[in-house]
């Protein structure tokens, strides 16, 4: 049989894999261990990648939080003196300014960005794409010059600094934000329905509000929360604009401060006890922006089981 | 009055409510359009007012601004060059880690890692862009600047036994600092899209590989990369824009000298930093001409982020 077999004429194709095969075992070895350097390299990279969080969190507990007290959350700020270098009052003024700082940004970034977000998905043009580009463009420009735009337009005609001014930056940043988080979340939902409504007489306009904007609420709410906790880390905009004030205050037309803000002043102030006082803040900060994030995931993972 | 039957108000009410009065939906439409048109309003107002502001500066200065090797605001001398080289460099520099570490990683959660991990870890990496850029300052400030005087640029520096890049003093401070924290900024950016497009890499292609005989780093480096390409591009310009445009923690870190950079040790200053350290209570001019950083910050940062959204829609799409 085997001599039969020899006496064929050589298939070229055979040949041909003949030859790979013999190669392919030739290097076998040589190609597995730069197969699993390979590997082991690149999980470096994803060990590397992760272990700045860890080291961000640790850094932030163990040098900020001793300092995270009742007094320290409630109470107003206190300027240090030589004498006295430990009395330094609290950030309530901060976490109060945070609130309404954000809160009336996002007063006006959430139904602007929903309303924007209805428009875009449901809208076919090249007015529509140009206004889709340019708001995704804008999710990457510089928050700091939104800061310019505020102080430009806000301040300059208020005369004063103000919380509203940091209002009007934030809710620019957020805007885009929840823009592009609602026309993803109301594009997911099926044509089907928006049919279904539309065959039943209903019109545009009440399908879109009580049928697909309800199925698209979650995530929509996750873009909202995804925003909002950006918008409550930023300090570069509001740097010049919202006048860093001392004071409790809940007027938003008055000069107020915000949680970054504080964090970047204490970070460069003169005393050891304003210094530790900077981790504290950025640790308060940074329990909010994670909470936000994953309550937003936990959202939008909530969907996907609903949806499957 | 009078009394209208039952059967008259469900079929005036059915009427009412069931049958468009108007054309269908007329006032939404305008309460969509005008909203949208508003939005493109208060943007167009956004880019003018910078402009505008930069204005004098442009007009009193011309290109000087942009070529000019000297940021003197005490001495009415406004040339930002050094700030745009300083600008560039952090950012390349940062993404010079960023870039393969970042790739590196997606790939690892895209193929190595078992699935019941992957997503917590990639819900890990993504929280490093939740944290705010202030901690990042913060951060870099007490923990980075430390080690880097004492540990990281000494060692830097007996490589090349003190010449360039890595000449001058090691005083933690300064564009390697602020490159190494724009680093760890960028790569959640880098890491999310990368792995975004190399999810779009046909399934078919990487098991042909596979079936085929070829190792897992052939699969890798000769099938999914190449087929990435486009897309892992945009992910990188995405990661540049991100660094470029990076204001408080770099101001925090960089040591805020406007001169020209001569090494990776020396002291700087971003555009995005100069401006935030210097913005308030500026004089006239001074004002004009940190409005003039802004225009070129935006220019920048725009065309970069316009350019990484092309490619990685093209990326994306092009695979599927």
């Amino acid at each position: 049989m085997t001599d039969l077999l020899a006496q064929l004429p050589q298939d070229p194709m055979l040949e041909r894999r003949r030859l790979v095969q013999a190669t392919a075992a030739k290097t076998q070895r040589s190609r597995a261990t730069r197969s699993s350097l390979f590997t082991t390299l690149i999980s470096a990279c994803l060990a590397l990648a992760v272990v700045p969080l860890f080291l961000v969190i640790a850094a932030l507990i163990v040098r900020g939080g001793k300092v995270i007290t009742w007094t320290f959350l409630t109470q107003a700020p206190l300027q240090p003196t030589i004498f006295d270098q430990e009395t330094i009052g609290g950030v309530g003024n901060a976490i109060l300014g945070s609130l309404v700082v954000d809160g009336v940004a996002a007063l006006v970034a959430v139904p602007v960005g929903i309303v924007l977000g209805l428009y875009l998905a449901e809208t076919e043009s090249r007015w529509a794409n140009a206004l889709r580009s340019v708001t995704e463009i804008m999710t990457g420009l510089p928050s700091i010059l939104l800061g310019i735009f505020a102080f430009i337009y806000v301040v300059t005609n208020m005369h004063t600094y103000s919380g509203l001014a940091a209002s009007v930056a934030l809710a620019m940043l957020m805007t885009p934000v929840i823009t592009k988080a609602a026309e993803t979340a109301l594009r997911a939902v099926p044509r089907t329905l928006t049919e279904a409504g539309l065959a039943l007489g209903a019109r545009q306009s009440k399908v879109s509000l009580k049928v697909v904007l309800p199925v698209a609420a979650p995530g929509i709410i996750t873009g909202v929360l995804l925003a909002l906790a950006r918008a409550i880390g930023e300090t570069a905009p509001l740097l010049f604009v919202i006048g860093a004030s001392i004071r409790y205050d809940w007027n938003p037309l008055h000069a107020m401060s915000a949680l970054p803000l504080m964090t970047y002043q204490y970070s460069s102030a003169a005393y050891d006890s304003q210094h530790t006082a900077a981790w504290g803040v950025g640790l308060i900060l940074v329990i909010i922006v994670l909470l936000l994030n994953i309550s937003a995931r936990l959202i939008s993972a909530y969907m996907r089981r609903e949806r499957h | 009055m009078t009394v209208q039957s039952s059967s008259e108000l469900i079929e005036r009410s059915l009427v009412r409510g069931m049958m468009p009065r108007t054309k269908p939906g007329r006032s939404y439409n305008y309460v969509l359009r005008g909203v949208a048109l508003l939005f493109t309003a208060v943007l167009a107002l956004f880019v003018w007012s910078v402009l505008h502001q930069s204005w004098p500066a442009w007009s009193t200065y011309g290109l000087h601004i942009i070529t000019g090797n000297n940021w003197a605001p005490a001495a009415n001398d406004f040339g930002a060059l050094p700030l745009i080289l300083a600008t560039v460099l952090t950012a390349g520099v940062a993404l010079l880690f960023a870039v393969p570490i970042g790739i590196g990683t997606a790939l690892t959660l895209n193929f190595l890692v078992p699935r019941r991990l992957a997503g917590p870890l990639t819900t890990t990496v993504e929280l490093l862009a939740a944290v705010p850029s202030v901690v990042y300052g913060l951060w870099g400030l007490n923990v980075i600047v430390p080690w880097m005087s004492t540990t990281a640029q000494p060692w830097l520096a007996s490589i090349t036994n003190g010449g360039w890049p890595f000449s001058g003093n090691a005083i933690g401070l300064g564009i390697a600092t602020a490159s190494v924290v724009l680093a760890v900024m960028v790569l959640p950016t880098i890491v999310a899209i990368s792995r975004d497009v190399i999810g779009t890499v046909p399934r078919d292609l990487v098991e042909g590989a596979l079936s085929l005989g070829a190792t897992r780093s052939q699969v890798l480096t000769r099938v999914v990369i190449p087929n990435a390409k486009v897309g892992l591009l945009g992910a990188v310009s995405l990661g540049a824009g991100r660094a470029l445009g990076e204001t408080i923690a770099v101001a925090m870190v960089i040591g805020s000298s406007p001169s020209m950079p001569h090494s990776l040790f020396s002291l700087g200053s971003t555009l995005a930093s100069t401006i935030a350290t210097q913005y308030t209570d500026a004089p006239q001019m001074h004002m004009a001409a940190l409005g003039a950083l802004a225009v070129i910050l935006m220019v920048m940062t725009a065309s970069v982020n316009a350019l990484a959204r092309a490619l990685v829609n093209r990326g994306t799409k092009g695979a599927s």
